[in-house]
């Protein structure tokens, strides 16, 4: 063991035994890529399939606090990738991880967020094979920020998009909304607030694999990230030009999760998930989408919350539960704890 | 939810809507003659879009959206005091997160923050306390806003700071007073009023009887309604019977929460603090005799106001309001928000003009969000 | 100005700041008592009472909401009685 120091410091950046060290000792001796070229060097056996494509996708992480209950910011650096292959139809294959890290950082800190990594990258079935470390000064960013870029195959035939959505299709998601918004909520720690609540975020590669082998009709699909479900919503509707109308009491949401929104005056169509996709489907197949997705861990509590409908282009709508309808715009700017 | 839950019931509210539909009818309420009922509290507003509950009463009724939005009505002049004693380098500057995005001449606390201002979003403002007691090198300032149901939080962390001997906690005091308000609507010849749906909150404070002189003065009904959608069907239902009936009651829907003479703890704090201003400004309705509150003499050292000479302790600026904005028409219920030009226009929630767009309590954001105008052109 | 929503005091925690635990749908929040206190803190464990911005503003009146909820439910109840019929005449008118 050369990496003595217990905090990073600028030396760890500095191009040296330092930089060498860090990277040798708390990432590659982790992610054991198979060479330690300045690139990854890979053979795609399902690419030799005619019609097969490629699918590339990055993504960059940010999160206070970096740890929360259920995850840390290298879970939600690796799902979050894993998740933008899957939702197209991709089968995740490879990622790289940059890092940023603020100088005065724990190396702890690092190794605990290093296994979380690597131990979602095991789960989701993908290899973490190339990655790059930079040091800023302090202040300069908050402990860490990661960026993923992930490499998949979407075999022939499938192709999932969002202008393929026709009225009367089914809206699915795989299970309660807005855990990962509310536990971040309540693990920043500013508004005071406990709650037992862990984080959604999981690789969704695998159920994605469930759900087309039981309904290869699927339309479209995408994860509920930043702006929550209702986000999602919306571009779909934009996209497919046609309008989608949930319905208030299908909503599967945690006692707790109702109750910081009731608290903080939030609305939890707009909280964030790590681990939750939206799942449009013939209306033929929506039984059996949602049968494959219960019998996995990753979508017991999946449910059917709306519908896609002729009316106005890009509109998303929600039934009251008094059979009022209402608006379900996109969100505008951050949605903001209130009193009023 | 407990006490929450129950007071969703659909079929209950079913039931009410058709009793509503017929009360409506019998007193020959129409859509070219309707019964004008203001929701004066902006948590009501909010309920009404947020339930859809305006698309599901009669024609025959029409809601006029009260000023119980206290970020609505506050004038832009107190957001750039709010915005210079952020900047202030020595501040802390702490806030409801409604008032974050509310804009000013110059900018909004969002903006000023961006620019490099301490402002903290805190929930209560006992964390604005915690944070003084943390931070004893720097001065933090609680921007104290809202009616009687917070006034009385600010008054019991204000005698907090003071019995602590916490030097460094002041409150930039904002809050105003319901009753006023009304009084001013009412004596204004261009507003038309059938009856009031009052505010729960706030009347759990002060009680019911600062109404009375809505019925006994003006002949007209108001009943004091909670929050859940059957609480404001059923109220509504009240204010409707009142009318048929040719009474004009101060009635209490909310009596769970509100009791007949408020809370008397509050209502001391409160008194021990906080006197009436000769006036305040309210946006879109001018000044308003005893409308507002300020930190009394014996407790000046946690007055902001008098700390750091802003606001109405000091010079006072007019600031005008920005051009096309029909704020002040929206919020006496003399026009509907989809009639000013700039809705949605100029006016987004994006890209605000008005402080009625601003807050989710307010009409026209209300409007914007829940769709009221847009859901029904589909 | 009017978020407010019910909470269960569950534990006094400071009784110097007349500060007690209250739980809103499994959410915790330390919240002042003062408005709310008669007689011993301990006293108010297990009532529910109207939260706003960190203060208990007021106890609820668990038998004034029973009244409402009362009037309310004999309401659905009606309700559901005379859907009932409609559902019934709408089949009979159906047979002929």
């Amino acid at each position: 063991m050369s990496l003595r120091d217990t905090r990073v410091t600028l030396a760890h950046g500095g191009g040296g035994t330092a930089m060498r060290d860090l990277i040798e000792e708390v990432f590659t001796s982790v992610f054991a890529p198979e060479m330690m070229e300045d690139q990854a060097r890979l053979m795609a056996a399902g690419l030799q399939e005619p019609g097969a494509r490629l699918a590339f996708t990055t993504d960059s992480f940010v999160v206070d606090p970096v740890e929360f209950p259920g995850g840390d910011i290298g879970t939600i650096a690796v799902c979050g990738t894993v998740n933008d292959l899957a939702v197209g139809g991709a089968r995740p294959l490879w990622l790289s991880a940059a890092f940023i890290i603020e100088e005065g950082t724990e190396v702890a800190l690092l190794r605990r967020i290093v296994a979380s990594m690597q131990a979602e990258a095991e789960a989701a079935g993908v290899r973490i094979v190339t990655g790059d470390t930079k040091v800023v000064g302090r202040g300069m960013a908050d402990k860490l920020f990661v960026t993923t870029a992930g490499v998949g195959v979407i075999p022939p035939g499938r192709d999932l998009q969002a202008g393929h959505i026709r009225a009367g299709d089914v809206v699915l998601v795989n299970g309660v909304l807005g855990d990962h918004g509310a536990a971040i909520l309540a693990a920043r720690g500013d508004m005071a607030l406990s709650v037992d609540l862990v984080s959604d975020c999981q690789g969704l590669g695998h159920l994605m694999e469930a759900v087309l082998a039981a309904a290869p009709g699927t339309r479209a699909a995408r994860d509920a990230t930043r702006g929550g479900v209702a986000s999602v919503l919306n571009e779909m509707a934009a996209a497919a030009g046609l309008a989608i109308e949930i319905d208030e009491a299908a909503l599967p949401l945690r006692t707790e999760v109702r109750g910081m929104c009731e608290i903080l005056g939030l609305d939890p169509l707009y909280l964030a998930n790590e681990g939750r996709v939206v799942v449009v489907v013939p209306e033929a197949e929506a039984e059996a989408a949602l049968a494959a997705m219960r019998a996995r861990p990753d979508g017991t509590g999946a449910v059917a919350i709306g519908r896609v409908m002729p009316g106005r282009a890009g509109q998303v709508t929600m039934r009251t539960l008094f059979g009022g309808t209402r608006i379900v715009d996109m969100l505008v700017g951050e949605q903001l704890p209130r009193i009023c | 939810m407990k006490y929450a839950d129950e007071f969703r019931d659909p079929r209950a509210a079913r039931a009410l809507l058709d009793k509503i539909a017929d009360v409506t009818a019998a007193i020959g309420a129409t859509a070219e003659n309707p019964k004008r009922i203001m929701e004066i509290c902006g948590g009501h507003t909010h309920a009404i879009f947020r339930y859809g509950l305006d698309k599901l009463v009669p024609e025959g009724l029409d809601f006029i959206h009260g000023p119980g939005c206290p970020v609505c009505v506050l004038p832009m002049a107190r957001v750039d005091e709010c915005v210079e004693l952020a900047e202030d380098p020595r501040v802390i500057f702490t806030t409801f997160g409604d008032a974050m995005r509310v804009p000013g001449s110059r900018k909004s606390l969002l903006q000023a923050k961006a620019d490099g201002a301490d402002i903290r979003m805190v929930y209560s403002p006992l964390d604005a306390l915690e944070i003084a007691r943390r931070n004893p090198e720097r001065e933090v300032v609680f921007f104290g806003l809202g009616f009687e149901t917070t006034t009385p939080s600010t008054a019991l962390s204000i005698q907090a700071a003071a019995a602590e001997g916490l030097e460094n906690f002041s409150v930039f005091c904002n809050h105003i007073t319901v009753p006023p308000p009304i009084k001013a609507l009412l004596d204004d010849p261009y507003m038309r009023l059938d009856g009031f749906v009052g505010p729960g909150h706030v009347s759990m404070v002060i009680g019911i009887h600062p109404y009375d002189f809505i019925a006994r003065d003006y002949g007209k009904p108001i009943v004091v309604a909670g929050f859940e959608p059957l609480d404001l069907l059923q109220s509504v239902l009240m204010v409707l019977e009142q009318i048929r009936d040719g009474r004009a009651e101060v009635e209490n829907q909310y009596a769970r929460v509100v009791p007949e003479h408020g809370n008397p703890v509050s209502l001391a704090a409160m008194a021990d603090v906080y006197e009436p201003r000769p006036s305040f400004e309210w946006r879109g309705l001018g000044e308003i005799d005893a409308s507002g509150l300020r930190i009394r003499p014996a407790y000046a050292a946690y007055d902001a106001e008098v700390k750091f000479g802003v606001g109405y302790g000091a010079a006072r600026r007019n600031v005008p309001e920005p051009e096309g904005c029909a704020c002040g028409a929206v919020m006496t219920g003399r026009i509907k928000p989809v009639a000013c030009p700039q809705f949605g226009r100029g006016c987004t929630p994006e890209m605000p003009l008005g402080a009625l767009m601003v807050s989710s309590e307010g009409a026209c954001a209300a409007y914007y969000q829940y769709g009221g105008a847009r859901a029904e052109a589909v | 100005m009017c978020l407010g929503i019910p909470g269960q005091i569950v534990a006094v925690t400071d009784a110097a700041r007349m500060m007690a635990m209250a739980e809103v749908s499994g959410v915790r929040r330390a919240v002042n008592v003062a408005c709310i206190a008669q007689g011993p803190l301990e006293d108010l464990v297990g009532h529910w009472a109207l939260i706003h911005v960190g203060f208990a503003m007021a106890v609820i009146d668990e038998d004034e909401a029973a009244k409402t909820l009362e009037a309310l439910r004999g309401l659905g109840e009606a309700q559901e009685t005379l859907e009932a019929m409609a559902a019934g005449d709408a089949a009979l008118e159906g047979q002929i």
